[in-house]
């Protein structure tokens, strides 16, 4: 597989060695000077000094070919941006991954059409709630492609899904529940499975869907005043 | 007319100027508050502090009734980028983008946001001016 790399940081240049450890074929853009001389010893002719969202440098590290996946992870989102839709847009790539610095700028890729998208900070920020006791519900991973995402709810004393088995709750038609977690053991929901306070259960279900599938397991409301407390 | 310019350089303030004199209303938006310096000193409209890719900044200046915008900042992938944000989010009916790089300028044409290339200008005229040293 042939992959392009644009920007030669932390993100870009573990991913060069790893994919070149696979035996994938590479080539990194890098334009800072510094960091070029860095990465050179190492990466030889698979290291281009350059702007990667001037086309003559792009053309250069072989876009026109065009690679089977082009990698934008600048430190630049409106970069990444320019880049994802030169790539997809003029060069025919088939995939563009694309490195989103800053969460906030999460819509304009969307705006743009550029997917997948990936964020440290927002990936953080989900085990950071993950970790948090009293969340409601935590967007784990999000399948925009697929457009679903999977989502965690903890089951608290007195919300409604409490001593509930699962056929008996009235579900979202866009939700299911995947598992549930109880006392470091998970297992795969079922009909039959009964939820109890604590439980940590795992759902699928379509991005919107969120609050319906609060209101049925979990209810705001109780949670807000169980903080309270 | 509402109009918003993001970047206050040598561009962007000399237009925001021009603008106003016509008697547009005019918001200007720049990252960096001592780029406030190149308006004139009697300045009487919004000067909106910080990058135009936050949408909290272009709601603040006004995006949601403009007629007119025009990114220049000195980033040409901020003013496409920026310029489509206006356009595709926003709608605002009159878009346009300053951008340097012709190559980049000929591959966002045609988009629904006007672009203007003052490198590709200089190029016209300049050529314009040598070959007309040869009659």
């Amino acid at each position: 597989m042939f992959v392009l790399i644009l920007g030669g940081g932390k993100v870009g240049s573990t991913l060069a060695r790893t994919l070149l450890a696979q035996s994938h074929e590479i080539v990194v853009v890098e334009q800072e000077r510094a960091r070029f001389d860095q990465l050179e010893p190492e990466l030889g002719h698979r290291i281009l000094l350059g702007d990667a969202t001037e086309l003559y440098v792009l053309e250069r590290a072989g876009i026109e070919r065009p690679p089977d996946i082009v990698v934008a992870a600048t430190g630049d989102d409106e970069d990444n941006m320019v880049v994802g839709q030169l790539a997809r847009e003029r060069y025919g790539v088939p995939k563009v991954i694309a490195r989103v610095n800053d969460p906030r700028n999460q819509a304009h890729f969307d705006l743009l059409g550029i997917a997948p998208t990936v964020s440290a900070t927002r990936a953080i920020m989900a085990l950071v709630e993950h970790e948090v006791p009293e969340h409601d519900l935590v967007a784990l991973l999000e399948l925009r492609r697929e457009n679903l995402e999977i989502a965690e709810l903890v089951i608290s004393d007195g919300a409604p899904a409490a001593g509930k088995r699962i056929e008996e709750l009235q579900l979202p038609e866009s939700a299911r529940l995947i598992s549930v977690l109880r006392g470091g053991e998970a297992e795969i929901a079922v009909g039959s499975t009964e939820l109890r306070p604590g439980d940590q259960v795992l759902a699928i279900l379509r991005p919107g869907a969120e609050d319906e599938l609060r209101t049925a397991l979990v209810d705001r409301r109780g949670l807000a005043t169980r903080l309270r407390r | 007319m509402n109009a918003i310019v993001v970047g206050c350089g040598r561009v962007g303030s000399a237009l925001a100027r021009k603008l106003a004199g016509e008697g547009w209303s005019v918001a200007v938006v720049d990252k960096d508050e001592t780029a406030m310096e190149l308006l004139p000193d009697d300045w009487r409209h919004p000067f909106v502090v910080g990058h135009a890719l936050d949408t909290s900044i272009l709601e603040e200046a006004g995006i949601e009734s403009a007629d007119v915008f025009v990114a220049a900042t000195g980033g040409d992938n901020t003013n496409v980028v920026v310029a489509q944000v206006a356009k595709g989010r926003y709608g605002v009916e009159a878009v346009a983008a300053r951008i340097h790089d012709p190559a980049r300028a000929e591959f966002y044409a045609d988009r629904g946001f006007e672009l203007v290339s003052p490198t590709r200008t200089a190029i016209r005229e300049l050529a314009a001016w040598a070959t007309g040293q040869a009659a």
